[in-house]
């Protein structure tokens, strides 16, 4: 049934990785995104692999769920790979019909493939051990101080957990209407794609009447329970650094100082 | 003075047309003067359209009179300073479950009152622990909303309003969209906030078996209060009743055609169990 769907695709286990600090977290993938595109020689990836196979391990996450995540990729790395592979100008390695591998291209080739599943396999990491809640709540205190600039951080935040919250509720609605009109004779099965896309327009129209009636009753119920923004609100479940977010930023820290020298600065 | 007061309170919808223009004024609630004790149980009942409703969103500054005032706990609703100290006095319980659980976890919800008001971080785990348990749901505390039954999803939404240690919680419609079962687990719930707890209620609904226990009810028609007194004299008027669209219980029905046709019995009788002691051997 639509309403055991799991969202995002956290997965449920205890670990050093998933008890971090959301915060710790976003700014530890975000770094690490960075170094992968700024090493530029083996040694540097060999660094970047060796640092993510420890999170992977320390993470407790089955491997299998982050080469899920690779799925929907397989496309775009063939691309990458196709094009950095027969269109970068180099020294000619063989060439067959009127396409040429280079020595450079093939460089660029497998340097481009290795970041983008690093890149796939160090976020998935990350929503594999953070609740979708929890990652809201790490966003709206790290983007906090970009309230001072006038940037409705709180109320972003509070939309996007209201949302996570509605998604299985809204699910459910469309199964019970899409039910109703079949049966009634409705079709949603049978015709070519543009005929099923055309049978999902009377779904859509008492879909969003009542999403509109369900935001109208909420913002009722939340202003009848105080609320009123941001302002004068405290937290039942604040974010507080403990002594292993810190101790994961100096880990952090370290990777990203060693990864970027070795994979940029140091040449043998 | 009571802890909700309501003088001569008129509230009117205007309808308007494409441009603007006022096409026609509802009257939905009219001339209503209410009087409602601290630790009291007051029943609200109507049919569709008799104005319960919007009666009950002026009782927490949702609406504002047209005419007239509404005092809770000897505070103006009309008037901006108050507002949150009234929203926060007086708790509001609405129809649709799902429409009123904003967090995604069972105590993250009852947690979001109490947050808004900037109660410290220490202080709201008590108050959570402590409404969960007074409506017996402590239990599931870090289950999602999304997989309790509609009883249980009440329960949580009254456990999310006292949280904020309101006098008085108004419940509008509460198991308008529940089970038999979920209504009784909520009704039960309700009963023990006010007998145990002492917090006043006032119950919107149009089951009849649900006011029963009340202290009191209030029957409204076209906006008017059209009687009022304990539930035994509300349901002993049973032309009355049927004349304003209401359903009496069962029993009472059938207490009452009894006697219609010649068995002697007292009047207004509610339960079963009053019935068979009243009823001649």
């Amino acid at each position: 049934m639509l309403r055991d769907i799991t969202l995002g695709q956290y997965y449920q286990t205890e670990s050093v990785i998933h008890k971090l600090d959301p915060r710790v977290k976003l700014v530890a993938t975000i770094v690490f995104i960075i170094t992968l595109f700024l090493i530029n020689n083996f040694i540097g990836y060999i660094i970047a692999a060796v640092f993510l196979a420890c999170m992977v391990k320390l993470s407790k996450v089955p491997f299998r769920f982050m080469v899920k995540g690779m799925k929907s990729i397989v496309f775009l790395l063939m691309i990458a790979v196709v094009f950095n592979l027969f269109l970068t100008p180099g020294e000619p390695l063989f060439s067959f019909w009127r396409l040429t591998v280079t020595k450079e291209g093939l460089k660029l080739a497998v340097m481009m493939a290795i970041r983008l599943v690093f890149l796939i396999i160090g976020s998935s990491l990350m929503t594999l051990t953070t609740t979708p809640n929890n990652l809201t709540d790490g966003m709206e205190k790290l983007l906090s101080p970009l309230k001072r600039l006038h940037v409705p951080v709180h109320e972003v935040s509070m939309m996007m957990s209201i949302a996570l919250r509605f998604i299985p509720i809204l699910l459910e609605e469309t199964d019970k209407i899409m039910k109703a009109q079949i049966a009634r004779g409705a079709d949603f099965e049978s015709g070519n794609l543009i005929k099923k896309a055309k049978s999902l327009v009377p779904l859509l129209v008492p879909l969003f009447i009542s999403a509109f009636r369900r935001a109208n009753d909420l913002a009722m119920a939340m202003e009848a329970r105080c609320y009123r923004g941001g302002e004068h609100r405290t937290k039942m479940k604040p974010l507080i650094y403990q002594k292993r977010d810190r101790a994961a930023y100096g880990v952090l820290f370290a990777y990203a100082a060693v990864c970027i020298y070795f994979g940029r600065i140091f040449t043998i | 003075m009571g802890i909700i007061e309501t003088k001569k309170l008129i509230f009117e919808y205007i309808r308007r047309d494409e441009e603007g223009n006022v096409e026609g004024i509802t009257r939905a609630v009219d001339q209503v003067d209410l009087d409602i004790k601290q630790g009291d149980f007051v029943a609200i009942l109507g049919h569709n359209g008799s104005g319960k409703s919007t009666l009950a969103k002026h009782l927490n500054a949702i609406l504002y009179p047209t005419e007239g005032t509404v005092w809770v706990d000897g505070k103006d609703t009309a008037k901006e300073e108050y507002l949150w100290d009234i929203r926060q006095n007086a708790g509001m319980v609405f129809q649709n479950p799902d429409n009123q659980i904003i967090g995604q976890v069972v105590e993250e919800d009852v947690g979001f009152g109490p947050e808004n008001m900037g109660v410290p971080t220490k202080e709201i785990w008590e108050r959570v622990e402590e409404s969960l348990k007074a409506v017996g749901m402590y239990k599931y505390r870090k289950h999602s909303p999304n997989k309790l039954s509609g009883g249980q999803k009440q329960r949580v939404s009254i456990a999310g309003v006292i949280a904020m240690h309101p006098k008085c919680i108004i419940l509008d419609e509460p198991t308008a969209m529940l089970d038999p079962n979920g209504r009784k687990e909520v009704i039960r719930a309700v009963r023990a906030l006010n007998q145990v707890e002492g917090i006043t209620v006032i119950l919107i609904t149009h089951y009849m078996e649900e006011i029963i226990h009340a202290d009191r009810a209030i029957v409204m028609d076209q906006g008017h209060i059209a009687m009022q007194g304990s539930p035994r004299e509300i349901f002993s008027q049973v032309e009355r009743l049927k004349e304003l669209r209401l359903d009496v219980p069962q029993v009472t029905l059938l207490a009452y055609e009894l006697k219609k046709s010649g068995v002697s019995l007292p009047e207004g009788i509610l339960t079963c169990e009053e019935l068979i002691a009243a009823l001649p051997v």
